[in-house]
């Protein structure tokens, strides 16, 4: 099948990029741009890993995805960002921070789907209740480090854990 | 996943003359929460498509709107989390934002649409009971034009529904609902979050004085499509809304409908559920009809 070009931005830089229709964002994203900290667990939506936040020509503002469901070529026009989108002139996002700080991270593959599901809480709902983190989080799957300290980041990150 | 033509129309219009010309070789494809999942698997109930059409920026197909005199619109493309937050829908729909809310995780819920949890038809589909409760009807569009028809005749069986494979799910419309009434919706699932329904039981009921003027019932996951119960609803209208009205209507509609065994439960244990759970939400839409 012949690739397609499609425009969109990661990460706050605009790409212009040929994909192949079959291609999901998540492969484009990883694959193409080299951006490989969001990973693929399952690919059936069902684990949380290749969570990114999207944010498409209409949309208010960005909106939780699961990466591994939705084709490259339907995100153009959009903005994308992943994990290597959160930190600012060299210092960690407050939620990045928290994890590492909880001890939130065992092996990490979960943790870029993790935090980028923790900021989306954290923007909707600044201060979430411990019942809304685990809601916030269902999509999320983490087979070693154990959710306490994962929820314990997050709150750490709230406004309430300042 | 297997290589396809990508098209992204961005008009109904367009998106129909794709769907026409390409007939049974095209998809089209909303959130990709059950196409994309079943074409990598490649298990798609239909051939594998060899043309995609984009439905995400097709705009005749979103939003959601209310008015007093036409009652909801819910546009195919709006998402399952548009839906949970629209404030219209959460004062006068309750049991169909309760529906939006289940549907997988946040991720899910911001990708899934009403269209294609419909148009994929499974029976445990948790939009489904909802809206069959409030009568609904889908708005469908073809090289015809347009026709509605009501939410229960769309369903065919597991993955079937009433469209040609030139038509879409344009919208769904509801009717306003009578004063008074109260809804609800919910399903027995083994985990809390992340599962398919084993059983889902969606009700309404006006109540007047001390006496149920209209009842629906619509039942999920058990039966080849979602379902209403109508000997359950024929047993509640007319009569007070007491629990013993209720247990013998609950009892009605673990009769009257027909599930099948499979790895999540047996039949039996599903009537036993829908008994429980329609019991359940008859007491609940009742306080719900009361302070509303
Ligand atoms: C992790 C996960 C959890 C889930 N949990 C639940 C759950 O709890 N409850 C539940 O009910 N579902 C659940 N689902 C299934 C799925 O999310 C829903 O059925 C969803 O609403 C499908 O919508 P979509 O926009 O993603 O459809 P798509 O996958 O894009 O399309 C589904 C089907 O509908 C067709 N279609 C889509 N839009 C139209 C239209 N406007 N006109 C005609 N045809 C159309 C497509 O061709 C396709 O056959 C889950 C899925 C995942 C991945
Ligand atoms: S890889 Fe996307 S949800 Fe698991
Ligand atoms: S840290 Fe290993 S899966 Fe979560």
């Amino acid at each position: 099948m012949p690739k397609q070009l499609i425009n969109l931005t990661v990460n706050g830089s605009p790409y212009e990029v040929a994909v192949e229709p079959r291609w999901t964002l998540l492969e484009m994203v990883r694959e193409e741009l080299r951006f490989s900290g969001s990973k693929e667990g399952c690919g059936t939506g069902d684990c949380g890993a290749c969570s990114m936040i999207l944010r498409g020509p209409q949309d208010g503002r960005g909106r939780l995805i699961t990466s591994c469901l939705m084709l490259a070529a339907q995100a153009e026009g959009c903005e994308v960002t992943t994990i290597e989108g959160l930190a600012t002139n060299g210092r960690l996002h407050p939620v990045q921070q928290a994890f590492i700080d909880t001890g939130g991270v065992q092996c990490g593959f979960c943790t870029p789907g993790m935090i980028m599901a923790s900021k989306a809480l954290l923007d909707r709902n600044p201060s979430p209740t411990l019942e809304e983190v685990r809601e916030g989080l269902a999509g999320n799957l983490c087979r070693c480090t154990g959710y306490a300290k994962i929820y314990e980041a997050v709150m750490h990150a709230s406004k309430a854990g300042k | 996943m297997r290589a396809f033509e990508y098209h992204a129309p961005t008009s109904l219009n367009e998106a129909l003359s794709l769907l026409q010309e390409l007939g049974e070789a095209a998809r089209p494809l909303a959130g990709g929460t059950d196409l994309v999942v079943q074409m990598k698997e490649n298990a798609t109930k239909f051939a594998a498509p060899s043309h995609i059409v984009n439905l995400l920026r097709v705009p005749e197909l979103g939003g959601i709107e209310f008015s007093e005199s036409v009652g909801l619109r819910i546009g195919a493309g709006a998402t399952m989390a548009e839906v949970a937050e629209s404030l219209i829908i959460r004062e006068r729909y309750q049991a169909i934002v309760e529906g939006a809310a289940l549907v997988g995780s946040i991720q899910t819920m911001n990708m899934a649409t009403v269209g294609g949890n419909l148009c994929n038809a499974a029976p445990s589909a948790d939009i489904a009971p909802p809206l069959l409760a409030f009568e609904a009807e889908a708005v469908i569009v073809g090289p015809a034009g347009r026709r509605s028809l009501p939410l229960e005749e769309f369903f065919l069986g597991p993955g079937k529904t009433a469209l040609a494979v030139d038509e879409l799910v344009a919208e769904v419309r509801v009717p306003v609902p009578s004063a008074g009434i109260g809804s609800a919706y919910d399903r027995h699932t083994p985990r809390k979050q992340m599962d398919i329904a084993v059983v889902g039981v969606a009700a309404t009921l006006s109540i007047a004085g001390n006496r149920v003027e209209r009842a629906r019932v619509a039942l999920g996951a058990v039966a080849p499509t979602p379902v209403r119960a109508r000997r359950a609803e024929g047993a509640l209208e007319g009569q007070p809304p007491s629990d013993d009205v209720f247990a013998r209507a609950a009892e009605i509609a673990a009769m009257e409908c027909s599930p099948i065994a499979d790895v999540r439960a047996s039949a039996e244990f599903r009537r036993y559920i829908v008994r429980v759970m329609t019991m359940r939400m008859l007491r609940e839409v009742r306080d719900r009809a009361r302070s509303g």
